[in-house]
């Protein structure tokens, strides 16, 4: 074992960053959750609401709406995931004792989310009722419905079902899986049983082995997007709301992106062992991180720019973004801009490494 | 003997080659020449410089400094030309376990380029080197002289002139190796230069010449009974091979 390095690494790598990120990246409780208002009423009472809000540390006041519409929109493009709307009569019925309606828009595709951001409006809207009725003692309330009544509209996914949230997620992970681990170890195996160096004495060149390798896994790729896009919409009921075309020609860089790195993984690795250790280990802080699993926004700083340096970061956001919430394709441009500046370093850096190593 | 006239051109040029990795030099200004029909042996201890001089002639490796020629085309100069010009069989099985005997051989001839003929060809390879298996038969589960046998004939696909063998008899059985050099004795008679490494000594005696390397320099090169006399008389090659290797142990 003192001769193997890489296994040495390894054991020590792979607890070490595991430890470092389920303990200070991980947060199932999510804050800080970027709001918008849409404030009609503007009232000393409204003003209460919101900054009661933001005071559970769930929500912070990101942006102003003019209308309904555009708090929906700033949704809708991911600048914002929940709006509080406050109508216009909010405080007048206040005054009188009647109920008063808050709505609260949330973005549910990510029901883990959004679940807790829910309870802790909810709670708000408990505690202000508390604090009502405690000032109105004595006074005959004229409705049965607490005074403050903040229902909560959870949009994209209403029923807070997972299985909507995770499929996106899952088609992100079966292709890193399969460009990285397979490719990796198919060029690996290949180099281990001599066949790379009968190949290398042919006529055929670098470049042509190297498109022989990959091309493939492209075709599988797009088998499993169309597969798992399929099941999902049928099983699972996960609404295709976006343009399938954005979807599958921003899959092309995912896959692209992918490839490098497997590629990259293969020139590092002698054995295939090695190169399921390497995959692995670029594995593992792309699931935690990329927002897969656990989401990005209750992450501290460092991990979450960590996290900014993976393809399947911007993946699942345009996937999730296309496929259920109907974004288009400028909506999802930074993102698409970004994967394509993945792709093209991971590729570019390890094609060249590649054809030096074949030599 | 060598079939071909001493006046025939040569096929391999090799002149005053050197290749250092490093501090090492693996090749020290090694020089000779091939004739065309020859079978050619390299022969050396492990670490004397023989894989890196079959390196430099398949155009997979630079030389430090030299030049050198194989089939017409300079291997220093236009590396990758080389290629389509010869056959190259490594020591270890390089062909496809999970692909039968004929995918394997249909992968190569594509490999190589033989558009229209390479169902005549495959047929011919199949025959000329007794591959005497079911052509569906996948080649890991093949025996390790057919294993060998198959090597040679995806080598032989589009005819090359030269012919790189890289220890081509290890862990093979004494038939299989006699029909092998049966083989390639034919190959040479027809005009393909085999060019054979080996750890082999009895072996040597099949070369109509060969070239001697120790610690990256050449010891002596010729026909076998050449080689012995140079080193002293009454040894056998042998007997030449292990005082060099002890000499550099030592």
């Amino acid at each position: 074992m003192r001769r193997d390095r890489a296994t040495v690494a390894m054991m020590l790598g792979i607890p070490v960053i595991q430890l470092l990120v389920f303990g200070f990246a991980i947060r199932m409780d999510v804050r800080h959750l970027p709001m918008a208002v849409y404030d009609e009423s503007r009232t000393q009472e409204s003003r209460d609401l919101i900054q009661k809000l933001a005071a559970t540390d769930n929500f912070v006041v990101a942006r102003q709406a003019a209308s309904y519409p555009e708090a929906i929109r700033l949704i809708d493009t991911g600048a914002v995931r929940a709006a509080i709307v406050i109508p216009v009569d909010y405080a007048r019925r206040l005054k009188r004792g009647r109920s008063s309606m808050a709505q609260l828009l949330v973005d549910a595709s990510d029901p883990n989310t959004s679940q807790n951001a829910i309870a802790a409006a909810q709670l708000v809207g408990q505690r202000k009722n508390i604090e009502i009725l405690a000032a109105l003692s004595g006074t005959p309330l004229r409705t049965e419905t607490p005074p403050v009544d903040i229902r909560v509209r959870p949009l994209y996914n209403p029923a807070l079902k997972s299985s909507i949230f995770i499929v996106p997620g899952i088609i992100g992970m079966i292709l890193s899986i399969t460009m990285m681990i397979i490719t990796s170890m198919s060029v690996v195996r290949e180099r281990e049983q001599g066949t790379l160096e009968q190949l290398i004495v042919t006529p055929i060149t670098r470049g042509e082995i190297m498109i022989g390798k990959i091309a493939p896994y492209v075709l599988v790729g797009y088998v499993q997007l169309t597969a798992v896009l399929t099941l999902g919409h049928f099983i699972f009921d996960v609404p295709i709301r976006g343009s399938l075309l954005v979807v599958y020609a921003v899959t092309f860089l995912f896959i692209t992106a992918n490839l490098g790195l497997g590629l990259f993984i293969s020139t590092l690795a002698k054995t295939q062992a090695q190169s399921m250790q390497g995959s692995y280990f670029f594995f593992l802080p792309n699931v935690l991180l990329s927002g897969f699993m656990f989401p990005r926004e209750g992450m501290p700083h460092v991990a979450r720019e960590i996290g900014l340096l993976f393809p399947l970061t911007y993946y699942l956001q345009i996937l999730r973004g296309v496929i259920l919430k109907g974004e288009n394709f400028l909506d999802v441009l930074p993102q698409t801009l970004m994967l394509l500046l993945l792709a093209l370093v991971f590729f570019g850096f390890s094609v060249q490494r590649f054809q030096k190593r074949l030599g | 003997m060598p079939e071909s006239s001493p006046e025939a051109e040569p096929v391999v040029l090799v002149r005053s080659i050197v290749r250092r990795f490093g501090r090492i030099t693996a090749v020290d200004d090694v020089s000779f020449e091939i004739r065309p029909g020859e079978i050619f042996g390299i022969l050396g201890p492990n670490g004397s410089g023989k894989t890196t001089t079959i390196r430099i002639l398949c155009g997979l490796l630079q030389p430090t400094s030299g030049t050198a020629s194989v089939a017409g085309i300079d291997v220093v100069r236009d590396p990758d030309a080389v290629k389509s010009r010869i056959g190259y069989m490594s020591q270890a099985f390089g062909l496809y376990r999970d692909l039968s005997i004929q995918e394997n051989l249909r992968f190569y001839a594509g490999v190589y380029g033989l558009e229209g003929t390479w169902r005549e060809r495959v047929d011919w390879a199949i025959r000329a080197m007794h591959v005497t298996a079911a052509p569906t038969q996948l080649a890991g589960t093949l025996s390790g002289g057919i294993k060998q046998r198959l090597a040679l004939a995806c080598a032989l696909l589009h005819r090359p002139p030269v012919v790189f063998l890289d220890e081509p008899t290890a862990g093979v059985d004494p038939a299989a190796r006699r029909l092998f050099w049966r083989i390639i004795r034919g190959l040479a008679d027809e005009g393909t230069t085999m060019i054979v490494t080996t750890h082999y000594m009895d072996e040597a005696e099949k070369f109509d010449r060969l070239a001697f390397l120790s610690q990256g320099r050449l010891k002596a090169v010729g026909t076998p009974a050449e080689v012995k006399s140079s080193f002293g008389t009454g040894q056998s090659l042998e007997d030449i091979f292990v005082t060099l290797q002890e000499r550099e142990g030592a």
